[in-house]
């Protein structure tokens, strides 16, 4: 579905990405996880058409990707980005949000498209007409969510969608974006710090460390207590710490 | 030990709305000595306004009433020299961000060095020695390079123990540390709690760590106090936690993915209406 | 059907409900504020006085009596009597329509321009932006009384050429802000969002850009009106703006200068409508920035 080769980004004199490959399967849950700096989530940006100035080869079901990117590739590829507060235009409604993808792909039935897709990430109809700064963290979230889906993609990128939300609501979106990737079999890439939280969420995951894939394996695997790069066991050793 | 070294009572806080005044903390009462408290909550608690109401930094229109004492001080009669006396002197403040706590415009050393000499008497050489000296207490392992860089040269984690320095600089009572590592990546983090961990045991200090992760607090603090909602629903032992009672303090435990075994679904924390009560 | 029940519904049905309440719930922060509904009444009242000129004119314009000339205020001439002794009343009242009528071109003009070039210059980047913004130095670099009095030295004297003379002169600084804001949210990620959607740059520009921009914008404007009034005014004390049987404030005041001491109500009068005009357009566009951005609600 998704193939990365040999992946590069430099930003002036600052070498993001240092050849970075991975490959995922239709439906597949993939996992990046890294540190601050590690170059994580420029990779996913760098797949999503939003950096300029890469090189190597990226292609989406066959198809390989340019720099610029058609209507189509939006269509079939959405994005929620880290932080809830900043990914929302602050001076539109939800309902204006909403709307957006829907008049810019052409799709008839705004109206019900929008009721359907506030009710697919349990918001109440109320919001519809709110700001975003009326809204809690987890809600706006899931607008972000809302509006991801409401033109019907296939592959989910997903940019640290839960690390500024408390843990409680964290819960609720984790739960909510495993229950969409069922229901509507998305492709996803995860980007987090957050090892558990990947864990949860994919079956497999790369870890990076200085724009570098330096270890890539299945969950079953990270569980299992079978990672060999040293970055991955203290990363490791770190979040169980955490668990108590 | 004659007084607690802070006492609060009581503690309501609220902050003008559209609509009135919007509660942020409605009744908090807390004791603590020269010990290691954590208060944790969520956003919007009233966890920050808590330990900001300490130091009396609250914006203007913020309603306060309730007592708070420092070491026997009254701090909603202290008149502002005696307060400026009291923070930095005696209560260090660590924020979240050392982007945006430390002066972009000044070295590193020359902070740490004002901080040090608006609370002593001193020359410039001996503000500067000190300087060098807490530098070297906060593990910098490079500490001239470090008083000569500007905050934008130094990585968060390094800012943060430049910050902490500071803040050590006058040798204060207590150290109110607000999310001091929510910035911070994982493996920085557990550096900058261990260090803040043994300067405040070696100076017998007491450390009030304000932060949202139940798990980093309670590994770092004797004991911890969980806010919901303005209020303090549950003060128990670290070392108790697994064995917390209240159902939000279970909930904030329950409802984290595990990285040990795969869980289908997390559990999600039903808001009690009667937790407000 | 239209209560304030159904405006003021904090669950609107519809979108037309939500726009309606949205639309009153900003009257009514804007009616909270004593000052901005002052400006509107002011800035109302003018352009009507300036619609209704022929009803409200007790003479006309363009009436001289050199026998009656330099009245003080009386029943018979309200605010008295110019040079020529013509009415200032009547003067004041088509003034307004001159005045006021090049300050709205002007500002019609000149802001969707300013809006349009910074935002692109902003959100391009690049040798657009270089393009368009050593253009927008070029004509900052000028004096603006200095830079229009060019421009109309080289087109014949008169009310349009003063227009677009000053519009010339005017929409640079608009440009500067547009593109300040602009560069300050064109990597936000809401503006990521936007393009993940698929949209064209102009799509982002015109409707996700732009309006985040206008609110600034708007003040601006309302802080600039003054200024454009007393350029047009130079550009008429010189004899290349409006032409002199016109009554317009700024040539009025120009005009009846040398009487300030003797017979100081001549130049005064139309000195505090420009004043006023000024002032209320300043409490209006305060207001409005208020009113506008949905945060302050």
């Amino acid at each position: 579905m998704i193939e990365v080769q040999d992946l590069d980004v430099r930003f002036g004199a600052v070498h993001a990405v240092r050849g970075v490959s991975f490959a995922i399967a239709a439906g597949e849950s993939f996992g990046l996880v890294g540190e601050s700096g590690s170059g994580k989530s420029t990779v996913l940006r760098a797949l999503a058409g939003l950096i300029p100035g890469w090189t190597g080869a990226m292609s989406l079901q066959g198809r390989a990707l340019g720099p610029k990117r058609d209507r189509t590739f939006f269509r079939s590829v959405q994005m929620v980005f880290q932080d809830p507060y900043g990914s929302l235009h602050p001076r539109q409604t939800v309902d204006r949000i909403l709307a957006e993808p829907l008049a810019i792909h052409g799709l008839d039935g705004a109206e019900a498209r929008i009721r359907r897709a506030l009710e697919e990430v349990s918001l109440s109809p109320i919001v519809r007409f709110r700001y975003p700064h009326q809204l809690s963290g987890g809600q706006r979230q899931r607008v972000a969510i809302a509006r991801a889906l409401i033109a019907d993609p296939s592959v989910l990128l997903l940019d640290e969608p839960t690390s500024a939300l408390d843990v409680s609501v964290q819960a609720e979106v984790l739960n909510l974006l495993a229950d969409l990737r069922a229901a509507r079999q998305l492709t996803c890439i995860l980007v987090s710090h957050n090892l558990a939280v990947v864990a949860h969420l994919c079956e497999r995951l790369a870890v990076m460390q200085q724009g570098k894939v330096v270890e890539a394996l299945d969950v079953a695997a990270l569980r299992a207590g079978q990672a060999q790069h040293p970055h991955t066991r203290d990363l490791i050793a770190l979040s169980r710490d955490l668990d108590g | 030990m004659t007084n607690p070294l802070v006492e609060i009572n009581d503690l309501r806080v609220d902050f003008p709305g559209p609509n009135g005044f919007v509660p942020a903390v409605r009744g908090v009462s807390l004791t603590m000595g020269r010990e290691k408290l954590g208060i944790v909550g969520e956003s919007g608690s009233g966890k920050s306004v808590t330990g900001r109401a300490l130091m009396r930094l609250l914006p203007p229109q913020a309603r306060v009433a309730g007592s708070l004492r420092f070491d026997g001080i009254d701090i909603a009669a202290a008149t502002p020299r005696a307060m400026r006396a009291l923070r930095g002197a005696r209560i260090g403040l660590v924020l979240q961000d050392p982007k945006f706590s430390l002066n972009p415009i000044m070295t590193a050393g020359a902070q740490i060095a004002e901080a040090w000499a608006t609370h002593r008497r001193g020359s410039a050489k001996e503000a500067r020695d000190a300087a060098m000296s807490l530098l070297d207490q906060v593990l910098i392992r490079d500490p001239r390079r470090v008083y000569d860089a500007y905050p934008h040269e130094l990585s968060g984690g390094m800012g943060q123990r430049v910050m902490i320095a500071m803040m050590l600089a006058p040798q204060p009572d207590l150290l109110i540390a607000d999310e001091p590592t929510s910035a911070l990546d994982a493996t920085v983090q557990a550096e900058i709690l261990r260090l803040i961990d043994r300067l405040v045991t070696d100076r017998g200090m007491g450390l009030m760590l304000i932060s949202h992760d139940l798990p980093l607090v309670s590994r770092f603090c004797d004991r911890v106090a969980v806010m919901y909602a303005g209020r303090i629903v549950e003060e128990i032992a670290a070392r108790d936690l697994h064995a917390a009672t209240h159902p939000y303090t279970r909930g904030l435990l329950d409802c984290m993915p595990r990285l040990d075994a795969p869980r289908a679904r997390l559990p999600v924390l039903a808001r009690d209406p009667r937790w407000l009560a | 059907m239209i209560s304030s029940d159904w405006l003021l519904s904090s669950e609107p049905a519809s979108r037309r409900q939500a726009a309606w309440g949205r639309r009153y719930q900003a009257w009514l922060a804007f009616r909270r504020n004593p000052l901005a509904v002052a400006g509107l009444a002011v800035a109302l009242a003018m352009l009507l006085m300036a619609v209704f000129a022929p009803l409200l004119a007790t003479h006309d314009p363009g009436a001289q009596n050199l026998a009656n000339r330099l009245q003080p205020p009386s029943a018979a001439h309200w605010f008295g009597t110019d040079e020529l002794g013509r009415d200032v009343w009547t003067r004041i009242l088509y003034g307004a329509r001159i005045t006021l009528g090049m300050v709205v071109a002007v500002v019609l003009l000149v802001a969707p321009v300013g809006l349009l070039v910074g935002c692109a210059a902003g959100y391009a980047g690049g040798w657009l932006d270089r393009i368009l913004m050593r253009v927008t130095d070029v004509f900052l670099a000028f004096p603006r009384l200095i830079l229009a009095l060019a421009f109309v030295a080289a087109m014949k004297p008169g009310v349009e050429s003063a227009v677009a003379a000053i519009a010339l002169t005017a929409w640079p600084p608009y440009a500067r802000l547009a593109r300040a804001e602009t560069l300050r949210i064109r990597d936000a990620d809401f503006i990521a969002a936007v393009r993940m959607a698929g949209a064209s740059p102009w799509r982002i520009v015109l409707r996700h850009v732009a309006p985040v921009c206008i609110p600034s914008l708007i003040v601006r404007v309302t802080l600039d009106m003054s200024s454009i009034i007393l350029t047009a005014a130079g550009l008429g004390f010189l004899g290349l703006g409006a032409q002199p049987p016109l009554p317009e404030w700024g040539t009025m005041i120009a005009t009846a200068r040398r009487f300030i001491l003797d017979q100081w109500w001549v130049p005064v009068i139309p000195g505090i409508a420009i004043f006023l005009a000024s002032l209320s357009f300043n409490l209006l566009g305060d207001g409005l920035r208020d009113v506008l951005d949905p945060k302050q609600r």
